[in-house]
């Protein structure tokens, strides 16, 4: 049941990273990562989500609410504005390691650096669905100030939910 | 070593008998020489009679000798000396070292226990353990993983070990026991993890449990009787049930993990309960009880005597877990036992330990904006309440809005960091923070063992002040007034040490170990330690002479902001380069220093 719920779950977010349908706004302005906007969501030509920030400095609605979950969820480990602390690593850094995919594989699965001198222990979060429902939101808040588009703090302008994503929100958090 | 074998073998003559154990701990406490308990004393004085070291000659204090502890995470509380023994404790694994300070040092014996790495990030804020308690020739552990652990104090050979909570719900532990007669007294942490907080004593002789009094829950599990009461009047029936909306008090939180104080003559042990899980307000209607609660226990049956409730109903994470200090003081002609608090809610409450009745609630740092005062009058309806501000309601101004500007933040102008009580000043030494922030609320849902919290935050230094994020302040616990502030950088995350020669020592988060002047304030010392100070200072004599120790190793929840620094994202880019990072100053560690006057 556990692995059928982590897969449910998985599944869900994986498939957004893929999703066809109807796209607007090819060929979007600036220089961001962002290739195309599909239900309130950005993606880079491979379909990766990812942030929008326009030259007002207006932020994608992912990138905001990657903001929140963020500062709720990671940050007693991760630190402030993906900085990192004394026990866990800087995740704004990290996500320009390592893809998209594996992100998501670590959040779910966790991860341990425990030797003599490390203990270090990243918990599963496969089945908290405070974070899984928006693990594409952190990720872009994530990649946004990793690739240096965000600065710290509290982004001051951003986009309205849209319908798509509120409703994914609510199936996903009501879901088992 | 003569000392401890004299008073060992009193206890075996009279092995058995329950109050000689609390006997010959309490001659022990009352023994400057010796550092028997985390908190100096029960009264949690963290004074130090011994007066060697004064403020005329501290200048010239330099370090006797170290030792590295071979963990590199924060490192909270202090070694013991027992005899010619020093107890040294580490975070995870929680390795315990027993060192012959007869042979520089020497290890006796180690202890280091074998625990499910799982435990790890169960823990919300870094993997601190607040050190080891001793009684009766042992000496107690409580892991992270919650197992307590009864070593023979002599050979490190484990007598017993018990289970208090269970980490795969997020049940986990930092705190210090206490020993209390012929039992120990236990707490829990994870108030982020939605646990149901207890507060326990177990047999000191065989690790059995004898009573567990819950945070929140039904009567029979908080042990509340009709003798129970609350700012003068006896509680009512189901009193903490009915603060709740359904069945939300089974994940309640109310954990307690502080410090734990006790009255011999009343009998009372006293402690603070912590945040009510989750942090989102809207999610938990009602006052939660008791959860941000002073409360005060018998020793022998755990039954509830008094009952202080300092935040119904928390919007900010002012968890209640701060230490509650015994003084005896003069109130209009007469002799008073009272208890003073300094709470992480930015109020220091002075209370009648006797009856519960709240004498003084004054705020320590005047930044503080929440609340304007607390209801002082025992005529009205609401009668030691905050009255709460608007503005900085995250209740009411709800779910997915940022309140902005509330002082103190989340880790409350106190966290754990114990003060100090001077008998001689008659002043309190207070380590505090001088931080505040934004606070976000919003919907989350609950999973048994995954974080539980429902809130977004951003911290940043008090505006329109010196700065920092910390102050050194000593305390008028009668008039409720600051007798003098040092300014600090960064929040003062160590336990102050007050002392007979009118020095009080406390540490910084740079690492330095600084002495200060107990009746001006001013600084007479200072020495960078390898790193961040988050232990708390304490001293001994050893061959006729004064030494202090001091454990450093950056972490804690000050650790979650020393690579970043904290910033206030109101003041746009440019104010962000002013706050310069603790990474500057200093890097993991894990070492003990202990300073002396030069021969």
């Amino acid at each position: 049941m556990k692995r059928l719920r982590l897969a449910l779950v998985f599944g869900a977010v994986a498939g957004l990273a893929s999703a066809g349908g109807a796209t607007e706004n090819r060929g979007l302005p600036g220089n961001g990562p962002a290739a195309y906007k599909e239900d309130g969501r950005y993606f880079t030509e491979d379909g990766v989500p990812t942030y929008f920030i326009a030259e007002d400095g207006t932020v994608d609605w992912l990138t905001f609410s990657g903001f929140r979950r963020y500062h709720a969820e990671c940050h007693v480990c991760h630190g402030p504005d993906g900085m990192g602390s004394t026990y866990a690593p800087p995740l704004k850094d990290a996500v320009e390691r390592m893809d998209y995919y594996d992100f998501v594989y670590i959040v779910s699965n966790g991860i341990e650096n425990v030797d003599v001198s490390h203990q270090n222990v990243m918990p599963t979060f496969g089945q908290n669905k405070n974070v899984m429902c928006y693990i594409d939101d952190i990720y872009v808040y994530l990649k946004a100030r990793g690739d240096g588009a965000l600065q710290r703090g509290r982004p001051a302008k951003r986009e309205d939910k849209s319908d798509a994503v509120a409703s994914f929100e609510a199936e996903c958090m009501a879901g088992g | 070593m003569k000392k401890l074998l004299a008073f060992t073998s009193v206890a075996a003559l009279c092995a058995g008998s329950a109050a000689l154990a609390n006997d010959e701990l309490l001659e022990l406490m009352n023994d400057p020489t010796q550092w028997v308990i985390q908190t100096g004393n029960y009264a949690n004085h963290r004074y130090s009679g011994l007066d060697q070291i004064t403020r005329e000659n501290v200048g010239n204090l330099q370090v006797a000798w170290t030792f590295s502890t071979g963990v590199l995470r924060g490192h909270e509380g202090s070694p013991l000396v027992i005899g010619d023994t020093m107890y040294v404790h580490t975070p995870f694994p929680n390795i315990v070292y027993a060192l012959d300070l007869n042979d520089h040092g020497r290890i006796k014996w180690k202890y280091e226990p074998q625990q499910d790495s799982s435990v790890i990030p169960v823990m919300c804020c870094d993997t601190v353990n607040r050190g080891v308690a001793y009684a009766n020739n042992t000496i107690f552990l409580h892991q992270a993983d919650t197992t307590i652990v009864a070593l023979n104090a002599e050979t490190g050979e484990v007598k017993w070990t018990a289970v208090n909570g269970d980490p795969s719900i997020g049940e986990t532990n930092t705190a210090t026991v206490m020993p209390v007669k012929d039992k120990i007294i236990v707490g829990i942490s994870g108030g982020e993890f939605g646990v149901q907080g207890h507060i326990s004593a177990y047999d000191m002789e065989t690790g059995e449990l004898a009573w567990r009094g819950y945070s929140v829950g039904p009567d029979d599990q908080i042990l509340f009787d009709e003798n129970t009461m609350s700012l003068g009047k006896p509680v009512p029936a189901n009193s903490s049930i009915d603060s709740w909306e359904g069945d939300q008090w089974k994940i309640g939180g109310g954990t307690t993990w502080g410090w734990y104080s006790y009255d011999p003559d009343l009998n009372l042990i006293y402690y603070g309960t912590g945040n009510p899980s989750t942090w989102n307000p809207s999610q938990r209607p009602g006052d939660n009880k008791w959860s941000m609660t002073i409360i005060a226990r018998d020793a022998d049956t755990g039954m509830a005597k008094w009952v202080y409730q300092k935040t119904p109903h928390d919007e900010w994470d002012y968890d209640g877990v701060n230490e509650n200090i015994l003084v005896d003081k003069e109130i209009d002609g007469e002799m008073r036992k009272l208890l003073v608090t300094f709470d992480r809610n930015g109020f220091a409450y002075t209370l009648d330990r006797v009856s519960g009745e709240l004498l003084v609630a004054e705020k320590y740092d005047p930044a503080v904006n929440w609340a304007t005062h607390v209801d002082m009058d025992p005529a009205s309806e609401t009668y030691g309440r905050p009255m709460v501000v608007a503005d900085y309601s995250t209740a009411q101004n709800g779910e997915d809005v940022n309140t902005t500007g509330i002082c103190p933040a989340a880790l409350g102008t106190k966290d754990q960091q114990p003060a100090a009580y001077s008998p001689q000043s008659g002043l309190f030494y207070v380590p505090t923070n001088h931080v505040c922030m934004d606070y976000e609320p919003f919907r989350v849902s609950y999973t048994a063992g995954q974080p539980y919290v429902g809130a977004t935050l951003s911290m940043y230094p008090a505006p329109d002040s010196h700065g920092g994020m910390g102050n050194f302040i000593a305390w008028d616990a009668l008039a409720g007034e600051i007798k003098w502030s040092i300014p600090e950088q960064f929040s003062v995350w160590s336990g102050a040490l007050a002392t007979a020669g009118d020095v009080v020592f406390y540490g910084t988060l740079e690492g330095f170990l600084k002495a200060v002047d107990a009746e001006t304030g001013e600084e007479l010392y200072r020495f960078k330690t390898p790193s961040g100070v988050i232990g708390n200072v304490m001293s001994y004599e050893h061959d006729g002479k004064q030494y202090v120790g001091i454990l450093s190793g950056v972490g804690g929840w000050a650790g979650i902001g020393l690579a970043a620094g904290l910033t206030n994202p109101n003041d746009g880019l440019g104010a962000v380069g002013g706050y310069a990072a603790l990474s500057d100053y200093t890097a993991l560690g894990g070492q003990l220093t202990v300073f002396k006057l030069p021969d």
